[in-house]
């Protein structure tokens, strides 16, 4: 057991020692381009004819990556590509500069991957970013606000103002009956807010808060969002591996391994994307003008784009609504004909601008554009089939399910749904990294010799057994962490060094113990029977309390405690493991097989 | 080879008192450092920037700090690890962009000189700093809970309560160093702190464990002479011990580099502080606590009570 214990961390610990090679990783965020062998063959054609070697290609659902012998070819081949594969004006790839594991296909085929490096030892940067909650509560305010002006009015509420106060809403009445049929009417059309009565001398007033689920959801809504805005902006910088989680009720954590470019990397999180809704110039939809206007001679008045689809578009400059009146925007289906569509909410102000377009424009196409850094994309084009009033538009038809999420996601990750601050920042070079790897398993390295040199001089033939499962311990640790995935930083280096330095403990116990019942007149198998027996409780005691440290660094930590104390963690397991387990098993196979032993092998006991 | 060929029982408790008073003043010292000195918190608790440049010649400080007074930058310039490698911290100030100030001193000190080259930034704003303050806080305290929780659960509640004194001891001392030498205090700090307090329990419970078995074993022999043994008993184990865990963060404080160093020397200060604490002064505490044999053994039922079972 212990044996197939040893060779199966040995396979998983196995992939560390392969190092990295550099890699070209393609991929697109785009969903009607696909990374297929089509690309893949036509890569390799590209870089055989410019006669740049590479040691290989794979193609998985991340994308595909080429290996390279060397940075040089590596930075040449990514330029090759991106020429070949890319039009500067409108990437469809993103091309990345990427480490690959050398470890071969036979080991990653059975998910023995390498461990994960932190940012502290490959170099990149790490941002927390905070998501202005308040913000998303007052925006939603004000356009619950302005829908509320628009249900009043056109259900002839006569009030004297609708006001946002902090996070409250204000309408002021001048007699109450009104304030009644106002109250009903939010009661009934806008099922987010709850209205209390006041009276302010001759006004009436009705006071109106986000009921505390609202209030939640849109908390969600805003960072769900925002993550999604994200990604997308993260994908142009051509990282390789980025990490977006949200931590937290509101932050968010970006990791971007590789990157040094902090300026550009800040640029692009914080910039703003906006959404346009405008007509298509259906008057000028023709064959011989879109041929024209493809060529670059586009009519006076329309903008010439081509939609995902590969349609091409003219569409009109002037803008009907902008994305600041969309409130959301959800997948789902049509109620009627079971088509995947997607359900947009737009608020009053809006609503009554869209009612209006859709009367006078039944039949006519309507483009959805995505606006970044002043260039546009069509999202979508869907035809107006009749007047829409309300605010809540739906687009459907030949559409799929995910085309309708894409479509969703993109309608919502336009913008941010509130502003983010940096409110934590690292940045590390890669020299550094590489800096911190060696320092750190210079360390170790050397702390281990030292032991090993101590333990075996100490306890001869013990403190061999003691070294070498001290080793297996290592290997189990190592092979644990590559297993787990585990993220590994300077900090968690450092406790797999103290790991091995705690872990010896077990192992000098149970020696002492053993001297000491051979000095109590014990046989040495009695000797070592008891020495293992009697030590495993102290051992189980000593370790559940590190333990228990262990476990509060782990809840309570962040960022470089938590590297910290899952390697500390993981480490007490696994010492607990091979100090008892492994050593037994090596001690009886060394001695269990003679029926007489006249004396162990572990240092002076004739003293007494 | 031996190192300790003990032939007869140390009375370590014979000391007690004096252990005590040591442990005592020491304490005392540390709390008064960390009540006038306070500690030199990183920039990840207090918040602010940290910028780490390199130059390829010896980098000359004062000039760097003129440089940075000139532009209007409050900050705290210092060599760290070589000559050639500079930290500057700066608070974190209101109005200040914080998202970009760290390129524009980059680009401030290229111009000064053309070999310098950002290596590392770290920015924290406020409130993550003081929340992380609060994490560590509270990893502290649920440590020593559980801890406590733990060996009353094992043993009792007197070598619980005695375990974590003498262990927050060993805490408050390796502060009080840090306090009183103004070594900076940051996150990796904090962890060695926690995985201390961890670790010289767990010595503190190879003692207890022994007290225990002797209590067991020598039936006639006073609380202070059980206690005596178990320690003598356990020492040679516990020096080596300590002295393998010492020589791995030795190596470390050799060659970690600047990044390990204060780790590091945590660690040296909390095992040393350890070895000392959880022998002689967790197990005068058990004597103070009135510890005693009845509650290891159960009493054996000689014979069964008469009036106990069923009664007609």
């Amino acid at each position: 057991m212990i044996a197939v214990a040893i060779v199966v961390a040995f396979v998983y610990a196995l992939p560390n020692l392969y190092g990295e090679s550099p890699a070209v990783q393609v991929s697109t965020t785009l969903a009607t381009v696909n990374v297929d062998a089509a690309l893949m063959s036509r890569v390799e054609a590209d870089l055989r004819a410019a006669n740049i070697p590479y040691t290989g290609a794979v193609l998985d659902s991340n994308g595909l990556r080429i290996r390279f012998a060397d940075t040089d070819t590596q930075l040449k081949a990514k330029d090759l590509i991106e020429k070949a594969i890319n039009e500067p004006s409108n990437p469809s790839y993103v091309v990345a500069l990427n480490l690959l594991s050398s470890s071969p296909s036979w080991l990653t085929a059975m998910h023995a991957l390498p461990m994960y490096l932190g940012l502290d030892l490959r170099g990149g940067v790490h941002f927390l970013l905070q998501v202005d909650m308040q913000a998303a509560i007052t925006k939603r305010l004000d356009s619950v606000a302005s829908d509320l002006r628009t249900t009043l009015r056109d259900k002839n509420v006569r009030h004297l103002g609708v006001m946002r106060q902090g996070d409250t809403l204000r309408v002021r009445f001048s007699d109450p009956a009104m304030r009644d049929r106002a109250r009903d009417l939010i009661a009934t059309t806008q099922p987010d807010l709850a209205a209390t009565d006041r009276d302010e001398g001759s006004d009436y007033l009705l006071v109106c808060t986000l009921k505390p689920q609202a209030l939640r959801r849109t908390q969600e809504y805003a960072i769900k969002q925002n993550i999604t805005t994200l990604h997308n902006r993260i994908n142009e910088l051509g990282v390789a591996e980025p990490v977006i989680q949200q931590q937290g009720a509101d932050r968010v954590v970006v990791e971007l391994p590789g990157v040094q470019d902090t300026a550009r990397a800040k640029e692009i999180l914080g910039r703003t994307a906006s959404l346009e809704i405008r007509m298509v110039d259906e008057d000028r939809m023709r064959p011989d003008i879109l041929a024209a206007a493809a060529k670059g001679e586009v009519p006076f008045g329309d903008d010439y784009y081509v939609d995902r689809n590969g349609q091409p578009l003219l569409v009109k400059k002037q803008v009907v609504l902008t994305g600041d009146r969309l409130t959301d925007a959800q997948p789902g289906f049509d109620s009627q004909t079971n088509e995947p569509a997607v359900h947009l909410q737009l608020d009053g102000t809006g609503a009554r601008v869209f009612q209006q377009v859709t009367r006078e424009n039944v039949g006519k196409r309507m483009a959805i554009l995505l606006i970044e850094k002043g260039k546009g994309e069509v999202v979508t084009a869907p035809v107006i089939r009749s007047e829409i009033a309300g605010g809540r538009v739906q687009i459907s038809g030949h559409m799929s399910t995910v085309e309708a999420n894409n479509i969703a996601l993109l309608l919502r990750a336009g913008a941010l749904a509130a502003p983010m601050e940096i409110v934590e920042e690292r940045t590390v070079g890669p020299s550094l990294g590489r800096e911190n790897i060696d320092q750190g398993f210079n360390s170790t390295r050397w702390g281990f010799a030292i032991i090993v040199v101590f333990m075996s001089i100490y306890y001869l033939v013990f403190g061999v057994i003691s070294s070498i499962s001290l080793a297996i311990n290592l290997l189990f640790l190592v092979a644990l962490l590559s297993l787990l995935q585990a993220t590994l930083t300077l900090p968690g280096i450092a406790a797999v060094a103290l790991a091995l330095g705690m872990a010896i403990d077990a192992n000098v116990l149970i020696n002492e113990r053993i001297r000491e019942e051979i000095r109590g007149g014990a046989t040495p198998q009695a000797a070592i029977h008891a020495g293992y027996e009697r030590a495993w409780g102290t051992i189980l005691d000593s370790n559940i309390t590190t333990l228990i440290a262990g476990l509060a660094l782990l809840i309570f930590g962040q960022g470089p405690v938590r590297g910290f104390a899952v390697v500390h963690c993981l480490g007490i397991l696994t010492s607990m493991f091979s100090a008892v387990t492994v050593s037994r098993a090596m001690v009886n196979l060394s001695y269990g097989h003679r029926r007489r032993v006249a004396k162990l092998s572990i240092g002076n006991t004739a003293w007494k | 080879m031996e190192f300790f060929k003990i032939r007869r029982v140390i009375p370590f408790m014979r000391y007690a008192l004096i252990f005590n008073v040591i442990s005592l003043i020491t304490f005392l010292a540390a709390v008064f450092f960390l009540a006038t000195r306070g500690l030199n918190l990183s920039i990840e608790f207090t918040g602010g920037t940290l910028i780490e440049v390199n130059y390829t010649h010896a980098a000359d400080v004062q000039n760097i700090r003129d440089a940075l007074k000139h532009a209007g930058y409050e900050s705290e310039v210092q060599t760290f690890g070589s000559s050639q490698d500079v930290l500057i911290r700066m608070p974190i100030k209101k109005g200040q962009s914080s998202s970009d100030l760290s390129q524009k001193i980059s680009a401030l000190l290229k111009t000064q000189d053309q070999t310098a080259s950002v290596r590392r930034v770290e920015f924290v704003g406020p409130q993550v700093g003081s929340e992380l303050a609060q994490y560590g806080a509270l990893a502290l305290i649920v440590t020593a809970l559980g801890i406590v929780a733990y060996l009353a659960l094992r043993f009792e509640w007197k070598f619980g309560l005695s375990a974590i004194i003498a262990n927050l001891h060993d805490v408050v001392i390796i502060l009080g160093f840090f306090s009183f030498f103004q070594w900076e205090f940051s996150l990796p700090v904090l962890a060695a702190v926690l995985a201390v307090l961890g670790y010289s329990v767990n010595e503190s419970v190879v003692v207890f464990d022994r007290v225990r078995e002797n209590f067991r074993k020598m039936r006639k022999a006073s609380t202070p002479e059980v206690i005596d043994a178990a320690i003598t008993g356990t020492i040679s184990r516990t020096v080596i011990t300590h002295g393998s865990t010492q020589a791995m963060v030795t190596t470390m404080l050799i060659f970690g580099g600047p990044a390990l160093h204060y780790f590091a020397l945590a660690l040296t200060i909390g095992i040393l502080f350890g070895i000392y604490s959880s022998v002689l002064v967790a197990s005068p505490l058990l004597m103070w606590l009135r510890v005693t044999r009845a509650q290891f053994i159960k009493p054996k039922r000689e014979r069964r009570d008469e009036h106990e079972g069923a009664v007609v």
